[in-house]
Parts: structure tokens; C-alpha cells; sequence
């Protein structure tokens, strides 16, 4: 069945994907939120930022995570002076990276679910005297639920098929950036076809479970997204 | 009837180009990526003679492009930092001539920040080195021969915490160039290289500590039949193609390594 590496390949996997999942529930719902709601000039910009690395090669953001975050780099250099070192090669670099890597899909089916909202629930709360903040934790988000599920099924989904970048920025090390595609790959320059076999198998496994518990988990599929 | 004459002139002229067309050949070469420099290089000389003619160079891993060929890849030749994989598909009926060996490779201490012309093997355990890349010892040639020369100092322990593997051997240079990783041991033929060579000297690895890096290429069965592919494998034995090779720090067959 599956070595030992490859099932430090894979729980290095489910690892990351959590950690970036998280990390994005953080940042990306305030992004959401202000996208969903703004209607400041810079809406534009900013959202096509977001939705940068839907559209770019991994190879593009891999190669300048690789000069930002090296010892040379603007990042790298703050990450030095705070004691960190460089970023490449490193648990935390491969998760910052993904974060920027996966955050259209945490950040569209969100700001969709919140638009979905509209003025009137908010209004009616406030006229309820629900501070702002209070209005979006028992309002905006009980009903943006499915959206928040849909984001982040989808945004783990996407950091454990993630490739190029981790190929560019990781330094393959087992157990701290080898991740399942990329212990995939090296069966496959290796020729232990079988290996290679086995660990695509379960990926495919996953991802087909993934999608499905998604669509089925939306009736009609207007919810959410 | 007048009207037609220029529409007569214009497939005049479009079955010419057509003729022209088809007289111009082209071939498809995949190549070990430590033959980046030396092979554009190659080509561009026999272009100059042979104008007509199109060749393409795809630069990867050895291990990669002998899995792709296996798959039917349209490479017309394919040149191996390991031989035994060029001796494989020769095995496997996949090629339609002898292996030849065309080089035997080096591997180098480099270095972007630092001095490694002064650097050895041993100097890669110092507390001050922190990241140091060598290619993927699992398939790409240069990295078995890194890890072999390592093991052979009887440094490997010490300094494996610290490395990071590169996909082929011109990424591995890249993790290098790019001051990610201090060192790399990385190939003689990309550390020559005029640009890398401006940002840091290279140390000799002593031949004597792995396995030679012989390399070799064959001509595939994809190519069967096509003269170009077979002139092209003929030209890298003349003395022009043979001079470019030298001055990449190949050891070419038929000749004492220094």
C-alpha cells in the first residue's frame, strides 16, 4: 500500500490545506465583506487583484514568491530583521504563498453569499440597535453560511491540488514541503509507476468526494455561490 | 479571364513556398537541462550552415523526457546526463540508433554571495551555510552524483539537514542564483555560463568522489527515416560542435579528463 512517505506526503498535505483554509477565513472575510458592500472607486482594482491567481500561471507567482520572500526580497528582508530567515523552503513560506494562490476561492463565493444578503437584513438590525459588528456576526454571517461552507471546501480543495508554486518555492524537503502532487511527480520522473499509481489514486479519490459532498450539499444549487 | 492572372501569380507563388516548405526540415531535440547553454549554442552553429533547417531544444530532466518517450513523446533525439536512461530506451525498441556517448559531465560548488572557487566539499558544514541545493537524487543524474560525492566525504549527515532539492539541474542553479539557497552543487556547463559565471567563481568537485556523469543520446524511433535528425547526431561529433562542448567543461569521449 502507501509508504511512509507517502502518507507524510499526504498529511503534509491536509496540513497545509487546513492551515491556508484558516488563515483565509481570517483575512479573506474581511475582504469579502468590504468587496461585497463598497462602492469606493477602487472595488475594481482590488477585486481584480483577488482574482489574480485565477488567471495567472503558478509558475508566475512561484517565481516572484521566490524573489520576495528570498533572502534579497523586500519580505525576506523583514523576515530576517524579525529573526524568521528567509521564507523559501519552509513550512510557513509554502502557506503564505498558497494563501495568496487560493484566495479567489475564498473570496468570491463569499462576497457573492453577502451580496446575496442585500441592505435590508443589516438596515432591520440596525434599526434593532445591532452595532455594526454585531449585525454582521448574527446576521450577515448565519445566513451567509453556505457560502462560508462552499469557500472553504473549495479553497482547501484547491491548496491540496496545488503544484507549481510549492515546485517553485518549496525545495521538496519530506515533511515540510513535499506535498502529495509533488511526491506524485517525483514517482512519475522515477518511473515506480505503481507508487505513482496508488497516491494519484487517493487524490482523485478525495477531490471526486470533495465536489460531491459539495453539490450535494446544495439543493438546486442557487445557494451560496 | 484578366481578372484571374493575379490569383494565378498568388498560387504560383503559395506552391513555391510550399515546395521550399517541405525541403525545410525539423527536428525536435530534448536535452538534459546542463546542456542549456552549451546546446543553444550547438544549434545556432548548425544553423548558420544549415539554414533551412529547424531545430527546436526542450530542456528537462533526463528521467522526465525518458518517461515521455516511453509515452510517445515526437522527440526526434534525445541527449541524457545519464546514459543508462539513453541505453534503456534502446532496450525498450524505442530507439532507431546505437546509444552514443557525447560527454562526460562535472559537478561544481557554486555560489551567488560567496567566494566558491575557495569552497569545499567540507566547507558546506559550516554553521554559516544554512540552505544548500543539490537536484533531486531520485532522478536527476546530477543529483545522485552530488549525493554520491557527499556521502564519499562522509559529509552527508551533516550537511543533509540543510539541503533542498531542485527539479533538474538548471533549477537547482536558479535556487542558487536567486540567493534562496547559499550553495548548490550544480553542473560544471551551467556555472561557466558568462551570467552565472559574473556572480561567483565555481570549485572543482574532485571527479574521483562519484560515479563519472556520462552522458549519451540516441536518436529516436520518432525520428526513424528523417535525414535531419541524423545530420544533426553527426554534426555533434564535428570539431565546432566539439569545441563548444569543451568549453563548457565537458569531458568529451576520446579524451583524458584534466
Amino acid at each position: 500500500m502507501l509508504t511512509d512517505a507517502d502518507l507524510q506526503a499526504l498529511w503534509l498535505t491536509v496540513r497545509l490545506a487546513g492551515a491556508v483554509t484558516l488563515t483565509l477565513l481570517l483575512i479573506g472575510t474581511p475582504i469579502a465583506w468590504w468587496l461585497a458592500r463598497t462602492k469606493r472607486w477602487w472595488k475594481g482594482p482590488i477585486g481584480a487583484v483577488v482574482a489574480l491567481p485565477l488567471v495567472l500561471p503558478p509558475s508566475v507567482l512561484g517565481f516572484y514568491g521566490l524573489l520576495v520572500m528570498g533572502p534579497n526580497g523586500p519580505v525576506g528582508q523583514l523576515t530576517q530583521a524579525l529573526g524568521l530567515g528567509p521564507l523559501p523552503f519552509t513550512f510557513g513560506g509554502l502557506v503564505i504563498a498558497s494563501v495568496f494562490y487560493s484566495m479567489p476561492f475564498m473570496v468570491q463565493p463569499l462576497q457573492t453569499a453577502f451580496e446575496a444578503i442585500g441592505e435590508r437584513p443589516l438596515e432591520v438590525a440596525a434599526t434593532l440597535r445591532a452595532s455594526p459588528l454585531d449585525a454582521f456576526f448574527t446576521v450577515a454571517v448565519p445566513l451567509a453560511a453556505p457560502g462560508f461552507l462552499t469557500a472553504s471546501i473549495l479553497t482547501f480543495a484547491h491548496t491540496v491540488g496545488e503544484f507549481g508554486v510549492v515546485l517553485m518555492i518549496g525545495g521538496n524537503l519530506p515533511g515540510v514541503t513535499r506535498v502529495a502532487s509533488v511526491q506524485i511527480y517525483d514517482h512519475v520522473e522515477a518511473l515506480e509507476v505503481a507508487q505513482a499509481h496508488r497516491l494519484a489514486a487517493v487524490l482523485l479519490i478525495f477531490s471526486f468526494v470533495v465536489l460531491l459532498a459539495l453539490y450535494a450539499g446544495r439543493p438546486g444549487g442557487k445557494k451560496g455561490v | 479571364m484578366k481578372l484571374l492572372r493575379p490569383l494565378r501569380h498568388a498560387l504560383l507563388a503559395c506552391l513555391l513556398l510550399l515546395a521550399t516548405m517541405a525541403h525545410a526540415e525539423k527536428v525536435m531535440i530534448a536535452a538534459a537541462a546542463d546542456l542549456k547553454f552549451a546546446m543553444d549554442e550547438i544549434v545556432v552553429a548548425f544553423r548558420k550552415i544549415n539554414p533551412t533547417d529547424e531545430v527546436e531544444v526542450i530542456y528537462g530532466s533526463s528521467g522526465k523526457f525518458h518517461t515521455q518517450i516511453q509515452q510517445g513523446a515526437p522527440y526526434d533525439l534525445f541527449f541524457s546526463a545519464d546514459i543508462a536512461l539513453a541505453r534503456k530506451l534502446v532496450k525498450a525498441g524505442l530507439a532507431a540508433s546505437e546509444v552514443k556517448p557525447y560527454a562526460v559531465g562535472r559537478i561544481v560548488l557554486w555560489s551567488a554571495s560567496l567566494d566558491a572557487s575557495q569552497m569545499t566539499l567540507a566547507s558546506l558544514a559550516d554553521a554559516k551555510i544554512t540552505r544548500i541545493a543539490i537536484a533531486n537524487p531520485k532522478h536527476a543524474p546530477y543529483g545522485q552524483r552530488a549525493e554520491e560525492a557527499l556521502r564519499a566525504s562522509g559529509l552527508w549527515e551533516k550537511v543533509e539537514p540543510k539541503l533542498v532539492y531542485g527539479e533538474n539541474i538548471a533549477h537547482t542553479a536558479q535556487f542558487v542564483q536567486t540567493g534562496n539557497a547559499q550553495v548548490g552543487i550544480i553542473a560544471l556547463a551551467l556555472a561557466v555560463n558568462a551570467e552565472l559565471a559574473s556572480k561567483g567563481g565555481y570549485g572543482l568537485i574532485p571527479a574521483g568522489l562519484h560515479q563519472p556523469l556520462e552522458q549519451g543520446f540516441v536518436i529516436t524511433k520518432h525520428a526513424e527515416g528523417r535525414a535531419l535528425a541524423r545530420r544533426f547526431a553527426d554534426y555533434m561529433g564535428s570539431k565546432p560542435a566539439r569545441s563548444v562542448m569543451t568549453r563548457y567543461g565537458f569531458v568529451l569521449p576520446g579524451e583524458v579528463s584534466h
